[in-house]
């Protein structure tokens, strides 16, 4: 048995489900943003193996690469967020930030 | 089953407990450093796929970049005295079991789908191939994702500035 597709995207699948389980269930932002990055690794893993797998040519790499790039600019502006709430409301709990609930 | 088998068994496993870790730990600090675990893992799953430059990138990115600016933020954010128990979650029960299916589904979708695999391309460097490719045929993205990237930085320093005296 050699290492295949299947076996990527079964990791890629254990990630995305964990980084959306970190995502639903976390009460602090920050511990949030880890679920985002989780499932943002998992897609550019899938980009990279059908990459290799299926294409055969360097388009899914670049992808995962512009992956990589655009979850860096989500996790700065994301904390950037995250230090203005904990500056205005003591508390980086999304429970808490619920000032606008009517 | 040979050594490179093996070795892929150990990488997808590192990367899979420390997802699993940042998921279930209830220290954040603890959930950061697993975030390090995941963050390598895959590093090596990209090493296995032949995309060394990509490997690269997301250890310096990642573990460089990503990683620093998460635990500065775990740090400037919590409280001193109850770092201990500072990662609760909430829902855990429906949490878990929509872990559970969407693993489920995702794994039948995986193993049940006739993929077109075309055999795994050979392992050439891909460093210049990567090059060529920026500057030619996904000339628009890189140009737009630049745009993206310095638009995001500027409003990251906007968002963090302090408020100057009224």
């Amino acid at each position: 048995m050699t290492v295949g597709l299947v076996h990527y995207l079964l990791v890629a699948a254990a990630l995305f489900s964990l980084g959306l389980f970190t995502v639903v269930t976390r009460r602090n932002a920050v511990a949030i943003l880890m679920g985002v990055e989780l499932i943002l690794n998992a897609a550019n893993v899938n980009f990279a193996a059908f990459s290799k797998f299926t294409t055969l040519d360097i388009g899914g790499q670049v992808f995962s690469l512009f992956g990589i790039v655009l979850a860096a600019a989500e996790a700065c502006v994301a904390l950037a967020i995250v230090l203005a709430v904990f500056r205005t409301m003591r508390s980086v709990d999304v429970h808490d930030t619920d000032t606008l609930r009517g | 089953m040979g050594i490179g088998d093996i070795l892929f068994a150990g990488i997808a496993l590192l990367t899979v407990v420390s997802a699993a870790w940042v998921a279930f730990s209830r220290n954040i600090v603890h959930s950061a450093f697993a975030l390090l675990g995941t963050f390598f893992g895959v590093a090596g799953l990209y090493v296995f796929l032949s995309a060394d430059f990509l490997a690269v990138v997301q250890a310096l990115v990642y573990v460089g970049g990503i990683l620093v600016l998460i635990l500065f933020a775990v740090m400037l954010t919590g409280k001193i005295g109850d770092v201990k128990v500072s990662n609760r979650s909430a829902g855990v029960l429906p949490g878990l079991l929509l872990l559970v299916l969407l693993l489920g589904l995702l794994g039948a979708l995986v193993l049940a789908t006739p993929w077109q695999v075309a055999g795994p391309a050979e392992a050439v460097p891909t460093t210049a191939a990567m090059g060529n490719a920026l500057l030619s045929e996904y000339v628009l993205p890189f140009e737009v994702i630049s745009v993206l990237l310095i638009a995001a930085l500027v409003g990251a320093v906007t968002l963090v500035r302090k408020e100057e005296d009224k």
